[in-house]
Order: structure tokens, then sequence, then C-alpha cells
């Protein structure tokens, strides 16, 4: 397989935009490198910028590996990238709007309604329901992959609750402290006001008629894996960090108990999947929740962010559809690349990916974090059997699509500086016709040797993500 | 603040300071027991222990014996114990770690590393490095909590409830300190002969020995020391100390419905104020004691119902 490497073109010259960095790297010696490396480790530690991980022992808290080589993104491509997300967002929301309004495109036969309609993201309770901005996806995590020839791809659209921009915020506080010359040299785009782009957001889809919304972020709690980041941004915004308990609904109303009696809350940013949310309405026996939420946001007296339901839109059985929702609504052509998706549901799909399963990644349709997929080229032949087995007995749960030969980039390892394969997840952040991100994203590693599994879960690590301007 | 978060800081900074104040009695007690005395009385005094924190009950279902080694065991790092050492280091980091944004960076990596480091310590390696050095470095541990959080914190709500928290958990166990060795040197009221090295040790356990030759110039009399841990108001230890400091910080944080409150910590601060000792020792020492601990707890249950998450649900 022919890998695109960031750093180096295929005759081994330094890319453009790589020439500053890599002239550095060439010129500072490996003790210095070494000692800031222990540094990072040490400073990462110290602050405890860890998250859990599930299945490990209970509290347990591990570092994500960060590599203090960046990955650098030339001007013109990122403004690229960035109109093609825009596009690819605003579409996205647009979709929302219509599945839970009019249905517009199920009718017009452009997506299968049966596709939406028993999709288990699928959320009833808000069908005609009125939100701020006709906003759903305020904020959205889109992974984006470059592949062999050096084409980009979306991976996923991640819609519900997406996590990682804390470590895009600290691996450039990071790298600033520990290389400041670097950034002499480069003219790097900042990206240290992501919270308060994110308040902002937050506080223009408040309820109509609020003037001075109280904004919260809503956390599952200090054993959740991404707790770290809740807090993270709370404190960032300078808004209250609060649990489920902490909440209470009185006649659609959604108040949090503090020391000075009950405050009123017009919008809440929640990292707690829809089925948590609320007892009354969801799973019975979630303690994360708020009993009465749902009728208080249906009642339009509180916003949540991101929207219930918004599952329904970035759910990997709907993904193949996203050119033809720009094309619909948009009457555009997509900027940015869909990755060739093969549907086992249909017959000849699962023909095929039967037929081809040691060259594809295979992938739950509601899995999430890098759980649950074969990817072939890297799998032992049991584990594709298995794969073949699960696939014929639940054909409708999986997706499959050609292994992408993901870009790759140096990054410091055990035997020195080698080539791992990343990815880039850009946050785009969407209220009324206004959608904005700061400049790159979080790019996540794989630090094992030909690892294709980027997810922090499955020991990826991340670095930072420089823009270069013009 | 949200009321949860008042809870935590309230809570971890109660539990850091009964660690302190159990290493303190732990202390006097093991020190009381090294001068010379019947193995019968020696148990005793480790048996009140174990009675002044209602413990018997957990304490019989795994030990078969009251004697030193065992409550030492049970009290210093018993996991099972909820309100040994150990069990206390480790609430103390746990509602410190849900209120990580609200306290500062060195008040966290405090709490943590003390934790981390307790939880390394066997109780073989406390007794062989020697238990008066583990009791040192509880109080060592506890102090420098107390000193990042006076020399960090923003002196906001936050920092009232941490005071709070602090005073109103001294205060109950200065008590209970005074209370269970009060009985043990004065078995038959005020008579028979002082004896000064156990009266010292007792005031060494709440840093008071200096403090009393500074005050009286005087020889040690037990009138004096329950004067001074109750009533001098300029004794960090003393009941009366941490009642002012209760009273003041209750009134920072004051809300709608908390008069009540208010109310009764004055009432107890007023008595506390204008008592004489003799007074305080002619109605009895340990019914006085009893009554003020009872308000104690009264009062911690006043301030959970007002500002934090009342006991009961929280239970």
């Amino acid at each position: 397989m022919n890998f695109y490497n960031e750093m180096y073109d295929a005759n081994g010259g330094v890319r453009e935009h790589y020439k500053g960095y890599e002239a550095w790297l060439k010129a500072t010696p490996g003790e210095r490198i070494e000692r800031k490396r222990a540094e990072a480790d040490l400073a990462f530690h110290r602050v405890g910028i860890t998250f859990a991980v599930y299945g490990e022992e209970a509290g347990k808290e591990r570092l994500i590996p960060f590599d203090v080589i960046p990955r650098i993104i030339p001007s013109a491509e990122w403004k690229a990238m960035q109109k093609g997300l825009r596009q690819r967002v605003t579409a996205l929301n647009m979709f929302l709007r219509d599945v839970y309004h009019d249905q517009e495109i199920l009718k017009a036969g452009k997506i299968p309604a049966e596709q939406v309609i028993n999709n288990a993201q699928y959320r009833p309770v808000m069908q005609g329901v009125d939100l701020p901005g006709d906003i759903y996806a305020h904020i959205a995590g889109v992974d984006m992959v470059r592949a062999g020839a050096g084409e980009s791809y979306v991976l996923e659209d991640n819609l519900r609750v997406p996590s990682g921009v804390s470590y895009m915020l600290e691996d450039r506080k990071m790298m600033m402290r520990l290389f400041p010359e670097l950034f002499a040299r480069h003219k790097v785009a900042p990206v240290q006001h992501y919270p308060d782009m994110l308040l902002e957001k937050l506080r223009a889809v408040a309820p109509k008629g609020v003037s001075n919304p109280t904004v919260v972020v809503l956390t599952p709690g200090a054993y959740n894996s991404a707790y770290f980041e809740h807090t993270f941004l709370a404190q960032q915004m300078g808004v209250e960090l609060v649990e489920g308990r902490d909440l209470f609904v009185q006649d659609e109303v959604v108040y949090m108990r503090t020391t000075q009696g009950p405050q009123r809350v017009d919008v809440i940013y929640r990292r707690i999947d829809d089925d948590f949310m609320d007892p009354l309405a969801f799973r019975p026996d979630s303690a994360l929740g708020v009993p009465g939420i749902l009728k208080a946001y249906q009642a339009g007296n509180v916003t949540l962010s991101n929207a219930i339901g918004t599952g329904v839109a970035d759910d990997k059985s709907i993904y193949p559809y996203v050119p033809e929702m720009i094309r619909f609504y948009l009457g555009e052509e997509p900027i940015l690349n869909n990755v060739p998706t093969y549907m086992c549901r249909k017959p000849d799909d699962l023909k095929y990916v039967l037929a081809h399963l040691a060259e594809l990644v295979v992938k739950e349709v509601h899995g999430a974090g890098g759980y649950g997929m074969l990817v072939g080229p890297a799998s032992t032949k049991e584990q594709i059997e298995h794969f073949r087995q699960l696939l014929i007995a639940k054909p409708e749960g999986y997706i499959a699509q050609p292994t992408l030969a993901l870009s790759n980039c140096p990054t410091f390892v055990e035997e020195g500086i080698a080539p791992r394969h990343l990815d880039l997840r850009p946050f785009v952040l969407s209220s009324g016709k206004c959608v904005n991100m700061v400049p790159g994203g979080l790019t996540r590693v794989a630090l094992t040797k030909g690892s294709l599994v980027v997810n922090s879960s499955q020991g990826g690590g991340t670095k930072d993500t420089w823009v270069l301007e013009d | 603040m949200l009321s949860r978060t008042a809870d935590h800081l309230f809570w971890m900074s109660r539990y850091i300071e009964r660690a302190e104040n159990l290493a303190r009695l732990l202390d006097v007690t093991w020190q009381m027991s090294l001068v010379p005395q019947s193995l019968e009385a020696a148990n005793q005094n480790w048996n009140a222990i174990i009675a002044l924190n209602s413990l018997e009950e957990s304490f019989a279902k795994k030990y078969a014996e009251v004697n030193a080694d065992n409550v030492l065991r049970f009290m210093v790092s018993d996991p099972d114990n909820f309100a040994s050492i150990y069990s206390c280091l480790r609430l103390a980091r746990e509602n410190a770690h849900a209120v990580r944004g609200t306290v500062t960076a060195e008040m966290w990596e405090t709490l943590n590393s003390t934790w981390l480091e307790a939880r390394e310590k066997s109780f073989e390696q406390i007794i062989n490095a020697g238990v008066g050095e583990f009791f040192e470095w509880v109080k060592m541990r506890s102090s420098l909590s107390r000193g990042t959080t006076l020399g960090t914190l923003l002196q906001d709500e936050a920092y009232h409830f941490i005071r709070l928290g602090t005073l109103l958990e001294r205060a109950d166990n200065t008590a209970r300190i005074l209370d269970v060795k009060y009985h043990v040197l004065r078995p038959h009221g005020d008579e028979g002969a002082t004896d000064f090295y156990q009266w010292g040790a007792l005031l060494r356990s709440v840093s008071a020995f200096e403090v009393y030759r500074k005050v009286y110039r005087d020889v040690i009399t037990p009138e004096r020391v329950t004067e001074l841990l109750i009533l001098r108001s300029d004794m960090p230890r003393s009941l009366h100390f941490c009642m002012n400091g209760v009273v003041k910080n209750l009134d920072l944080i004051a809300n709608s419905h908390s008069d009540e409150t208010a109310r009764h910590a004055g009432m107890l601060h007023a008595q506390l104020h204008y008592a004489r000792v003799e007074d305080i020792l002619a109605e009895g020492l340990h019914p006085w004691l009893t009554d003020f601990m009872d308000r104690i707890y009264a009062l911690g249950d006043g301030i959970s119902r007002d500002f934090l998450v009342p006991m009961a649900e929280a239970a």
C-alpha cells in the first residue's frame, strides 16, 4: 500500500510547509528534544490531563501520549477544508431540522425513509420541536483522513458528544512552553480562543427572550473517561460544571441547586448521551440525567447542546447519504469526499464484503471509539472468520469501507523517529447562520507500527496541529 | 456556587482535619501508654478510642481483642474502617477530585499525593518506621493542605465553606480528645495528684504545650488545661477559636433560609465567649462536652440542610 507522508514527498524531499520545521529538527540536538519530551510527560501527569479507560480498573487514569512533532497544514489546504466543513455541517443541520419536521428529503426519495425512521438514533419525541436558530449539532467533531494520493476524506461526522478539544488546546499550550522559538519562526494560527467561541455559540442559542443566559456544562461525573475535558471546558468558559443531581425541573423550567437557593439554567452543554438524559423519557435506570428535562426542552425553556436526536445524522448507515443531503438542501456539489461505503443490509454489498473481508474495514453501524471494528489487512484469519459470522447473522448492523491508506507523519516512538498514521478532528461550531471553527483541530496518531486505529482508547496519541498563515 | 460543589469542599476539609486530629489522638494515647501501667489500664485507654468514635461493632467484627496493635491497625490503616486515617485521606482526596475545577492545582496536588503516598504505606511499614513518625507525617500533610488553601485559593465562597468544614471538625475533635483524656487522667473528679507527664502529653497532642507555658507561666493544672482548650479565643485548636471562625464564615455565606443555623452558631459561640471554667467543671466536664458535641453535630446538619446536599439525601 502507498502511504502519503505529511512531511516528505515521494522523492524524499521535504514538503514546502514543513521546510522550516524540518531544518529546526535537524539542527536541534537529540538530547534537548529528549529532555523536552520528559518535561512534557511530567507536566501532563502533574496537571492530570488524563482519561479513564473503560474496562480497566475503575478510576484508573492514563495519559494520552503527546508527540512533539507537529502536524502542519498549509493555509490554502485548510481554507478549502474549512469551506467543505461549513458546507457539510450546514447540510447536516438542515437534514436534522427536516427529519424532525416535514421530512422533505424522505418524501423526495433521496434517503430510504425506513433507514431514518427505524434508526435507533431517531427520536420521535423531537418531532415538531422548534430549536433556536434551527441548529441541532452546535458542536461537531468531523474526522478527516488523507489517503494514498493525498486526497482527503471525511471518515465520520461526530454530532453527539464529540470529545478531544481539550487535548487540542493543551497540546498547543505544551508546544509553546517547550519550544517557544518554533512559534517565533512559524506563523501558526492561534487556537486558544476556542472556549470563548464555544461560549459565544452557546449563549447565541439560548431560549427566546433570555438576554443574559446561564450556561452550564453537564457531566456524567468524575469517573467518565472525558471528565478532565468537562472540567477544563467549564473552567475555561467560566461556567458551572454540573451533574444530573445538581439540576431539577419545576414547572418545565430547569434549575440548579446552589448555596443561595435554586438558580435558573438556560443552556446546557451536555456531555451525556441522549439515552441517559431523562429517566422519565429515555432509559428509566439512568441516574445521570435529570427527570423531566425533556418536557422543559420541548417547551423551549432550555437549550440542550447538542440537541436530542442528532445521532440519526452521524449514524454509519446514514453517512453514505451525506453527499446527497448537500445536493438536496444546498444545491451544491460536496467539497469534501465521502469514503465509498458498502451497506451490508444490501444483498449485493454484503456479497462483495464477504468476498473481500481481508481488504476492507468493517464497522458496526452504531459503534464508536474504535471498538467493534475489523481492519481486514491487519487481522488474523480467526478475526476475519469471527466477523464473517457476525455479518451473516446481522448484516444490517454493519457497513464496510475500503481500507484507506491513512497518511503518516514522522513521530517519536521507542526506536526513534518513524512514520505513524494519523487523522484530524476539526471542531465545527454552529449557531444560526454562522458556522465557525478554530484553525486545525485535534490530530490523533496511531503509535503502534502499521496501525490504522487512532482512537485514544486503542493506544493512540496526539500531536499539535499547525495551520500556517500566509 | 453549586450546593454539591460546596458540599465536596466542606467534606474535603473535614476529612483532612479529621485525619490530623485522629493522628493527634492516637499519638497522645500511644505516648501515654509508654509509662509504666497495668495491661488492663493500657487496654482501657485504647478501648476509649474505639468507644469515642462509636466503632465497637465494626471493630469487634474483625478483631478479637482490644489492644494497642489492633486498635492502631484499625484506626490507622484499615480500609474497611471508614473512620481510619487511611479512609479519611482517601475521602479527602475523593471530594477534592470531584471539584478539581474549583480548588487550585496546588491544593489538588497536595491531597492527591498525600493519598497516593498513604496508599503505599502498609501497617507493618508504619510500625517499623515508628508510628510517631507516621503521625507527624499526617499532621504535616494536613498543614500543607491548609497552607496551600490559604496561600493559593481566592477567598470567595469556596474558601468560606472550606474554613467552615475545618473549624467545625476541629471543634468536635478537640472536644473529643479532651473528653476521653480528661477522664483517664482524673478518674475521680478533682481529687488526686496531677501527673505532669500525662497532662504534658495531652497538651502536646493539640500543639498547646508551649502555648500553655507562655500563657500561664505556671505548673500544669487540669483547670487551666480545660480553660486553654475550651475558652481561650486565641488558641487555634480551642473550641472558642473554632466557633469564632464558624460564626464569621457562616455570616459570609448567609442565604435567605440560614437564619436559624446562624442563631444556633451564635448561641454556642456566646456560651463559650462568656463561660467560666469553674462553672463548666462544676457542671461536670463530661456532660458539658457531650452537650457541646451534640450541638456541633446539629450545626453541621443545619449547614448541610441550608447550603449543601442534605445529609439524609447524601446517604
